[in-house]
């Protein structure tokens, strides 16, 4: 380990523009001639658009142009669509209805596009968005996906019967059912995962921007992956075609997800600067955000969980019912399937598994991957399950998943995934001693003895981070690969930049990819730059989600260090006169082996660009790229405790210690790894405890729209965390590095509800556990 | 935001004459409610006539026990105010939990009871305390001035310009906040006064902020939290929504009611 | 329109808006100060937290005209080009911020915090006092953390003048 190399806390090169207020995000973006779009949106959760007038809000002070749905339809913009193909267990495709990006036959939620306005100001845009005049025939609405699929519902979408979209399997459902006729004990339960809101702070954002000369579009956005933009916009949007529209995702104000897909927004923005000859800026209120970001979550499963008279698990027979929302969002289909029923095996070694899961359609805003994406459901599926059945056949949560865990690698489960590495009972083990687990029944008694409950509760998670390789996802359904590209380019003085098509809005690759060419060349951080986030100067890339950027993104750029180090070296000895096999690379020098020969970094890279003595038939430059695909998915898991204290008298619930224990394999920054940890607490916390999207059953209007009614975790609602560490390295890719983005929102939940469970006495408790609902549980035990 | 127009008064008399030349103009104090309310287009005056700059609303007065604080006063004044604290510390309490510290550096207490939100902290203690509100044109005793949610016995052009009240012999909040909003879900400010004891709840009435009898004559034979056991709450006349339901904000009541007896002391 | 009349990070600056204008919006849009931030429409999430006459106020609650005549400090303001505030330098050194978006008005807030109270920070007081503002990235370990040290720091540094 270097002092800037892999595994230094090094303090962020990015920090002081974020600090000192220069940070440069969309909505701070501003061009000549610049307007401002307001959108006109549906104020029904289903209705037909019988007409829509424009005719008042034209003439209204500041409009430049009312744009709609019939006009985009007319220029070609194709639909929206989602990017990963499941077929039901009878063969037949998923059942996609149209998602048009401005609607003009029938609205499906509350906030449904329909118009754009561009004015000269956002407060005009507004003002004559509320001056469209839309004459709407109201149709009953649906909100819950159980409902939906009743007989009589409101039907969704014409393509889609019943509204469901597919009825989907993975496992075999004989030998689970034969294991659970034969069991020992079943533990059953239903699961329900709470529906939420990304909400990261940075709403969405949008500038479109047409040259008419160049005929070229330029789209700046609020991005995870603006190479993926790019690609759909052109492939399937029909905005333009790639060679004719960069698309730039500057400073990002976080994603969790909400930020992969391609919304209405920008591809009508980007038109619509085109229809009017100016610059088109769009910028999402809060309230917009709620009622227009895809969501997360919301599943309903039924659960059997079989045990042999030993506590061995002998099968998981699960059905679950997931709300897709309204429109099938880009990668919604895969987050309940293949995000989600793959890791149902959990850390344990379970000989039988079946799911079926069946997604439906319902008049609210589509539901898509949400920091986590389906692991979290399967997590709290599980997790919830074997702390029930701990308590049904009364061992220790820690002995029963002890006698279960998968102990030796690799492990192929029932449900595709096969496990490469892990050490669960390590995690275990550092997570119960943190947290003093042998102590809590003092605690407990102390509590008591003030009138307090406290409950301690255990989650042991696992995910698959890096989603991979893309011959196997492309087979699975997948319209896209999953692999990632990098090119460092060696500077004629030795400086270097590193493009990435991974980007980073808050997890700090300007640091630790930094970090890893730092530590492969010995030359100072600040020497090196990350590039990315712009189609016009990386070459290609597939974004960042699901904990991808290191083991992919950063494996793309540890290959393309290879080859820059491997020429780097055919040049040094060539100046050196020595054999390439001997030259080392150590301190920003290139070195003969065992003796005091050296040459500088940059005298080597200089002489790659002066080319005035290169070794026989060697090309000038020194810049190398290089796609990486993954060979398997990582791996990371680990275990989390929490210790609650309910006030009985108002049902409040106090954390008052968070332990987890995390295997993430090697590490690059830990610093910036508990960061992420950190913030993926919060929000598996504000998950358990806070957060809960609410559509009104009957109207289907959002009852959660801002702040005031969507608990979003504050400071004071969080403890500090005890984090540790335990490393199996992953074998699969070059830095044998897993992932660390979600594993916080995956593992937490369940600890929580299990430690509430556990202090209220019973385990009737559905998330978010509000103190109104905590004091409603207890009242039930009296 | 809808347009309006902005006018900054320097006097009492001023923000009168401008009110009354607006055709739909609203008073605007600290604003921490109104402006938030109009980005939202939720209100859409005419005109906002600004009260902050008229020097004859700011100041906090403590002669013996008579407590006076100007309307402009801001929550942050009242919380830290030496003089406020060494006759009544329940209201610089519960002016230190109101919203948030920035909220807190601007909204004022006139704006706060001129609103009469019925999650705001301040509403209670004047009920509470049994203060009297005192305007440009009047003086209106508490129990007169609460007339229902968002609705006060101001009349249109009235201003709102100081709160006075007799520093009760003890006083004691506590809140229960939202956890969304951190508004209170359930208040109770409890005082002891020179003429008996009062008990006024705030975030929980489907009518805004009111008192409980039950409670006060309870309290009145005995002052100790153990003496609101008995009582009942009636969760009828309470609100319901997705945080709270009647139910538990009955409950919420009497536990806030001990707590709030119990930091009386 | 209506002329604003303002003293900016010790400048004076002046400009015409319409009178609905929030200060938020003059100062990111009328003088390009970009790095006060917009996350909320209900007043609650702090990212617009800039001082007014010396105190942390949350300006996108407050109109540009009603804000004529008084002295804003925003982020871009609080230090020196190119120098940090110690405030500033503790959340670097702490990884008090991710994805920087709540970053300005955190760090307003923080120092707006230690003006009334440095000397006295506890973690529980800390967490207390950051109620109006919300992160979605740090869980805000890290936040509290960066707090405290500078509060520490700059309490040494204040006996270290004296």
């Amino acid at each position: 380990m270097g002092v800037e190399g892999i595994g230094a806390r090094v303090a962020r090169k990015e920090d002081k523009r974020f600090l000192t207020g220069k940070g440069r995000y969309t909505d701070d973006m501003s061009v000549p001639g610049m307007k401002y779009a307001c959108f006109v949106r549906s104020p029904h959760a289903h209705a037909k658009i019988l007409s829509i007038d424009v005719s008042a809000a034209k003439v209204m002070p500041g409009v430049i142009d009312v744009l709609d749905g019939h006009q985009l339809q007319a220029d070609g913009i194709g639909n929206l669509i989602c990017g990963w193909m499941i077929h039901s267990k009878d063969g037949s495709p998923m059942k996609m209805g149209a998602w048009r990006p401005l609607a003009y036959e029938t609205v499906r939620y509350v906030g449904d596009a329909i118009a754009i306005v561009v004015a000269d100001s956002s407060g005009q845009a507004r003002d004559a968005a509320e001056a469209v005049v839309i004459e709407f025939d109201e149709l009953p609405a649906v909100t819950e996906a159980l409902t939906a699929l009743e007989g009589g519902s409101p039907q969704i979408h014409p393509e889609a019967p019943g509204n469901l979209i597919f009825d989907w399997q993975i496992g075999e459902a004989d030998a689970t059912d034969k294991a659970i006729a034969s069991a020992a004990h079943v533990t059953e339960i239903e699961i329900r995962n709470n529906r939420l809101s990304p909400n990261p702070m940075e709403p969405r954002a949008t500038l479109g921007i047409y040259d008419a000369s160049e005929d070229h579009y330029t789209c700046y956005t609020t991005s995870q992956n603006p190479h993926v933009a790019r690609l759909v916009m052109s492939a399937f949007y029909n905005v333009a075609p790639e060679n004719k529209l960069r698309v730039i995702a500057p400073d990002v104000g976080g994603g969790f997800g909400s930020k992969i897909y391609i919304y209405p927004e920008e591809i009508v923005c980007l038109w619509a600067s085109k229809k009017t000859g100016v610059p088109v800026k769009w910028t999402s209120d809060r309230t917009e955000a709620f009622l227009t970001d895809a969501h997360g979550r919301d599943h309903v499963s039924q659960v059997k969980m079989a045990f042999d008279a030993n506590n061995r698990i002998t099968a998981l027979k699960v059905d679950t019912v997931a709300n897709l929302g309204a429109y099938m969002s880009l990668f919604s289909s895969a987050v309940p399937t293949y995000l989600y029923a793959t890791l149902l095996s959990g850390q344990y070694a379970i000989p039988a598994i079946h799911a079926n899961v069946r997604t439906v359609y319902t008049n609210t805003v589509p539901v898509d991957a949400y920091r986590g994406a389906g692991r979290p459901e399967a997590t709290y599926l599980l997790e919830r399950t074997m702390e029930t059945a701990a308590r049904e056949l009364g061992v220790s949560p820690a002995e029963l998943r002890r006698v279960n865990f998968i102990r030796s690698f690799p492990y192929q489960t029932p449900v595709i995934m096969n496990y490469d590495a892990g050490d669960y009972e390590a995690s275990l083990n550092a997570a119960m001693q943190a947290a003093d687990w042998a102590g809590f029944e003092t605690r407990r008694a102390a509590a008591a003895a003030k009138g307090m409950k406290r409950g301690i509760g255990m989650s042991c998670y696992i995910e698959a981070c890096g989603i991979a390789p893309s011959a196997a996802v492309g087979s699975l359904g997948a319209g896209v690969g999953l692999w990632e590209s990098a090119e460092v380019r060696v500077n004629a003085v030795g400086t270097i930049e590193v493009l990435t098509g991974s980007h980073s809005h808050g997890q700090g690759h300007e640091t630790t990819f930094a970090q890893l060419v730092a530590g492969r060349l010995g030359v100072p951080l600040d020497s090196i730059n990350i590039v990315h986030g712009d189609t016009d100067k990386v070459q290609m890339g597939m974004g960042t989600y699901g904990s991808r950027s290191g083991a992919v993104g950063m494996s793309a750029v540890v290959k393309a260090l290879d080859k820059v180090e491997a020429k780097a070296k055919k040049i040094a000895a060539h100046l050196m006169e020595a054999d390439e096999q001997d030259i080392v690379i150590e301190n920003g020098e290139l070195k003969i082996a065992g003796t005091d020969k050296t040459l500088p970094w940059f005298q080597v890279a200089l002489a790659a660009y002066t080319a005035h003595n290169l070794p026989a038939g060697m090309e000038p430059g020194l810049k190398e790229t290089a796609f990486y695909d993954p060979s398997n998915f990582t791996f990371p898991a680990g275990c989390y405790i929490a210790e609650v204290e309910i006030d009985p008298e108002t049902g409040k619930t106090e954390i008052v210690q968070f332990v987890a224990a995390d295997d993430f394999g090697n590490i690059i920054n830990p610093m910036i790894v508990e960061g992420q940890v950190h913030g993926g607490l919060a929000q598996g916390i504000g998950q358990a405890l806070l957060e809960n999207v609410q559509y009104d059953r009957d109207t289907g209007q959002l009852l959660t729209a801002s702040f005031m009614d969507y608990a979003m975790p504050r400071a004071d609602d969080l403890p500090s965390f005890t984090l540790s560490h335990q490393n199996t390295p992953c074998p699969g890719n070059p830095l044998g590095i897993k992932g660390c983005g979600e594993a916080g929102a995956i593992g937490s939940p369940p600890a929580l509800i299990n430690a509430i469970t556990d202090a209220i006495g019973h385990n009737r408790m559905t998330m978010p556990a509000t103190p109104m609902k905590v004091w409603h549980a207890l009242q039930a035990t009296h | 935001m809808y347009a309006t127009s902005y006018h900054r008064a320097s006097s009492v008399d001023e923000a009168v004459s401008l009110r009354g030349t607006a055709e739909d103009g609203k008073y605007l104090a600290g604003g921490m409610t109104l402006i938030s309310t109009m980005k939202q287009r939720l209100a859409a005056p005419s005109d906002l006539i600004d009260l902050r700059h008229i020097s004859q609303l700011a100041g906090i007065s403590v002669e013996g026990r008579t407590v006076r604080i100007g309307a402009a006063t801001r929550h942050a004044d009242v919380a830290s105010s030496q003089a406020i604290r060494a006759v009544c510390p329940a209201i610089c309490d519960l002016a230190s939990h109101i919203g948030d510290p920035h909220v807190r550096q601007m909204g004022t207490i006139g704006g706060s009871v001129a609103n009469n939100d019925p999650a705001a902290d301040y509403p209670s203690a004047v009920l509470g305390l049994g203060a009297t509100v005192v305007t440009n044109q009047r003086s209106i005793p508490a129990d007169d001035y609460f007339t229902g949610l968002f609705e006060t016995a101001l009349e249109e052009r009235e201003i709102l310009t100081a709160i006075v009240f007799e520093a009760p012999e003890k006083a004691g909040y506590a809140k229960f906040a939202n956890p969304a909003s951190r508004y209170a879900m359930t208040g109770v400010f409890v005082a002891k006064t020179a003429g008996g004891v009062r008990v006024a709840v705030t975030g929980a009435g489907a009518g805004g902020v009111f008192r409980h009898a039950g409670m006060e004559q309870a309290l009145s034979a005995q002052w100790s939290p153990d003496a609101l056991n008995a009582v009942a709450v009636d969760p009828s006349n309470l609100m319901t929504d997705m945080h709270a339901d009647a139910d538990y904000r009955a409950n919420l009541i009497k536990v806030m009611a001990k707590r709030a007896v119990a930091k009386a002391g | 329109m209506t002329t604003v009349t303002l003293t900016v990070n010790g400048r004076a600056v002046s400009g015409e808006c319409e009178d609905r204008m929030l200060l938020v919006d003059f100062i990111r849009v009328k003088l390009g100060l970009t790095g006060t931030h917009v996350g909320c429409d209900t007043t609650q999430c702090g990212s617009c937290v800039i001082h007014m006459d010396g105190l942390s106020v949350k300006s996108c609650s407050i109109l540009a005209v009603q804000a004529s005549g008084s002295a804003i400090t925003t982020i871009e303001g609080l230090s020196a080009q190119g120098e940090m505030h110690p405030v500033q330098a503790a959340f670097k050194e702490h990884h008090g911020l991710q994805c920087g978006f709540c970053t300005p008005g955190m760090v307003m807030t923080a120092v707006d915090m230690i003006n009334r109270r440095g000397g006295s920070l506890t973690e529980e007081v800390v967490r207390t006092e950051l109620e109006g503002n919300i992160c979605r990235c740090t869980g805000y370990h890290n936040i509290v953390k960066a707090v405290l040290s500078a509060d520490a720091e700059m309490a040494a540094g204040r006996q270290a003048a004296e």
